[in-house]
């Protein structure tokens, strides 16, 4: 009962983590309906720069809010620079340009960085009053930071001018530019914060899982499980579906399964829900009109 | 006319290329060619049907394995794994064909990326470690061909696969050409009209599945025999992605562009490789975002366009 407990705890903070970057890949699905591969590896190339900060001397929080700086300039970037350009293109180019930047990122920051695994220090001390013993206080300390996040970004775009007029050139482009939204600029401000959400979400899985080029490609396939989850148009649907994901790869791996194949559980979510519920737990039903 | 004298021309270049050239640029030789066979695989499913993956890397892993087990336990001849091989990947190609077919667009290129990333770690597990040898993999021995005296295993090998690589696109440039091929391309660029013309789209894109799996299936087994080396950390993410890149640079839905894309993926990081290793990549990165933007045809897509400049005779 007590590992059981431990590990349905560990899950829901591995699932905050998968949530965050879910949230990521919803938004930029809302937006531009393209599914982000390179979602994962922007995050990744994100908490590198934090280490970095970290590492010439600037204190831990203060590097949080540069990096997060940093990766929506970066994101909000690659969006204007570069996806701009294939915004109609068939799915395929699309897709290919999304690999073409997951291994760009990645090869880049073993070429900066260097492939050998670094610690990642963690805001949250040790022995903090809020550890209790089935959530260290880096597992409390995560969480809260990924849902105080999520809200933060829910709150930007439910009560915010900006955020009314980002949801508007998502949802029908053509009759916001018609009402003066300037719909480029408001798909890179939504690509900005979506790397931001990254960048959270790579800085707390950073000292968990130590900091690799390939911190974030596994956090990818449970956030793309995720968000299929809890259907891949619903901002609602990818905490939630992050916090099932994290808690069903948890058990399946300590009960079912074993540690060694717990990619192929966020495999199989992945292809269940796409085979039986497409549009997910908490999506809307897509009709094609022909 | 022109184009039987061409074909000619490379078919003999290519029977002459072993005796002219080191047994290291023989190796590579045959590393192209093998390549080929997979992109030609992919490029079946891409380009003419549609349908992307970023998962090939999964089959070309399980046609490699199939051909070490068999050869581990000495259950079969080096030369029966190859077609076993294949007939093994169109089997699972098939039945991975038949959920992919509710799966459009990035559905499908999201599943078989989920695919492409978990093969590592199931081909690790200890349940299959009596096969696969776990996270060691499996040594295999060169084959060696019947003329010995004659040719040695990298030549003999090289034979092996061009055979393989003929049969293959012979096979594949008849399927496209056909009612097939034709059935598939509408099916690729209008799925509804393809349907109220009668055609079955469930089946072809199944079969085209499993057939795309086939190819890259026995281009895993003769790579396997090619490097005498199967082991988990072989098959990452980063094969599928070899895979995709190759078929972008080569063309899409181009038979013969194939061959460019192979050479370009075989060739590459050699020439970056001495900057730094993670240097080959980042080329690749820059390369298929840039393709994607600029010449979306690849290099047989602009020596066709060349070659339409010139007025016909």
């Amino acid at each position: 009962m007590e590992a059981l407990l431990h590990q349905v705890m560990l899950g829901i903070s591995n699932g905050a983590i998968y949530g965050g970057v879910a949230l990521a890949l919803v938004m930029i699905f809302k937006s531009t309906h393209h599914v982000n591969f390179a979602q994962g590896e922007l995050a990744m190339f994100t908490t590198y720069v934090s280490w970095t900060l970290i590492q010439a001397g600037v204190p831990y929080w203060a590097a949080f809010a540069l990096t997060l700086m940093f990766a929506f300039a970066l994101a909000a970037a690659i969006q204007g620079l570069i996806l701009q350009r294939v915004q109609h293109a068939p799915v395929l180019v699309v897709v290919i340009v999304f690999i073409g930047l997951l291994i760009f990122l990645n090869s880049m920051a073993s070429w900066i960085f260097g492939t050998t695994i670094k610690p990642f220090p963690s805001p949250f001390a040790v022995d903090a009053w809020y550890g209790t013993a089935y959530f260290s206080p880096h597992q409390v300390g995560m969480t809260v930071v990924t849902l105080a996040t999520l809200a933060a970004v829910y709150g930007f775009f439910r009560y915010t001018r900006l955020g009314l007029a980002m949801r508007a050139a998502a949802i029908n482009p053509i009759s916001s530019r018609l009402v003066g939204v300037r719909v480029d600029l408001m798909l890179a401000l939504c690509w900005g914060f979506a790397g931001l959400l990254g960048a959270v979400a790579g800085m707390m899985a950073a000292p968990m899982f130590y900091l690799a080029p390939d911190l974030m490609s596994g956090i990818l396939v449970y956030a793309l499980a995720a968000a299929l989850l809890g259907g891949i148009d619903n901002p609602w649907g990818a905490p939630i579906g992050g916090f099932i994901v994290g808690v069903a790869e948890n058990l399946a791996g300590s009960y079912l399964v074993g540690t060694q194949i717990r990619l192929s559980v966020a495999l199989l979510i992945i292809v269940v829900v796409l085979l039986f519920k497409p549009s997910g737990l908490f999506g809307r039903k897509s009709v094609v009109r022909v | 006319m022109a184009k039987r004298i061409a074909i000619a021309a490379c078919l003999t270049a290519a029977v002459a290329a072993p005796f002219l050239i080191s047994g290291f640029h023989t190796f590579q030789l045959t590393q192209i060619l093998v390549y080929a066979i997979a992109l030609l695989g992919l490029n079946l499913l891409t380009g003419y049907s549609g349908q992307i993956s970023l998962g090939h890397g999964a089959f070309f892993a399980i046609g490699a394995y199939v051909t070490a087990i068999m050869l581990d336990h000495a259950w079969l001849p080096y030369w029966a794994t190859v077609p076993l091989a294949g007939l093994v990947c169109f089997a699972i190609g098939f039945a991975f064909g038949l959920p992919a077919l509710r799966l459009e667009g990035p559905y499908l290129a999201l599943a078989t990326f989920a695919l492409a990333i978990a093969t590592p770690q199931i081909l690790k597990h200890d349940k299959l470690e009596s096969w696969t040898g776990g996270v060691q993999g499996i040594v295999l021995d060169k084959p060696e061909g019947p003329f010995t005296g004659l040719l040695d295993p990298d030549q003999w090998l090289y034979f092996v696969t061009l055979v393989a690589v003929i049969a293959l696109y012979v096979a594949a440039w008849n399927l496209v050409r056909g009612r097939t091929g034709r059935a598939l391309v509408a099916i690729r660029d209008h799925p509804l009209a393809a349907a109220t013309m009668g055609i079955d789209t469930a089946l072809y894109k199944t079969t085209t599945f499993g057939l795309s799996a086939m190819y890259t299936g026995v281009a895993g087994a003769l790579g396997a025999l090619l490097t005498g080396f199967v082991s988990p950390d072989s098959f990452t993410i980063l094969v599928s992605i070899n895979f995709l890149v190759g078929m972008v640079v080569g063309g899409v839905a181009s038979i013969a562009g194939n061959f460019f894309g192979a050479a370009f993926i075989v060739i590459l990081p050699n020439i970056a490789g001495d900057i730094s290793d993670s240097a080959p990549w980042a080329i690749y990165g820059v390369i298929l975002i840039v393709l994607m933007i600029l010449m979306p045809r690849g290099i047989a897509g602009v020596v066709r366009a060349v070659a339409a400049r010139r007025p016909s005779t």
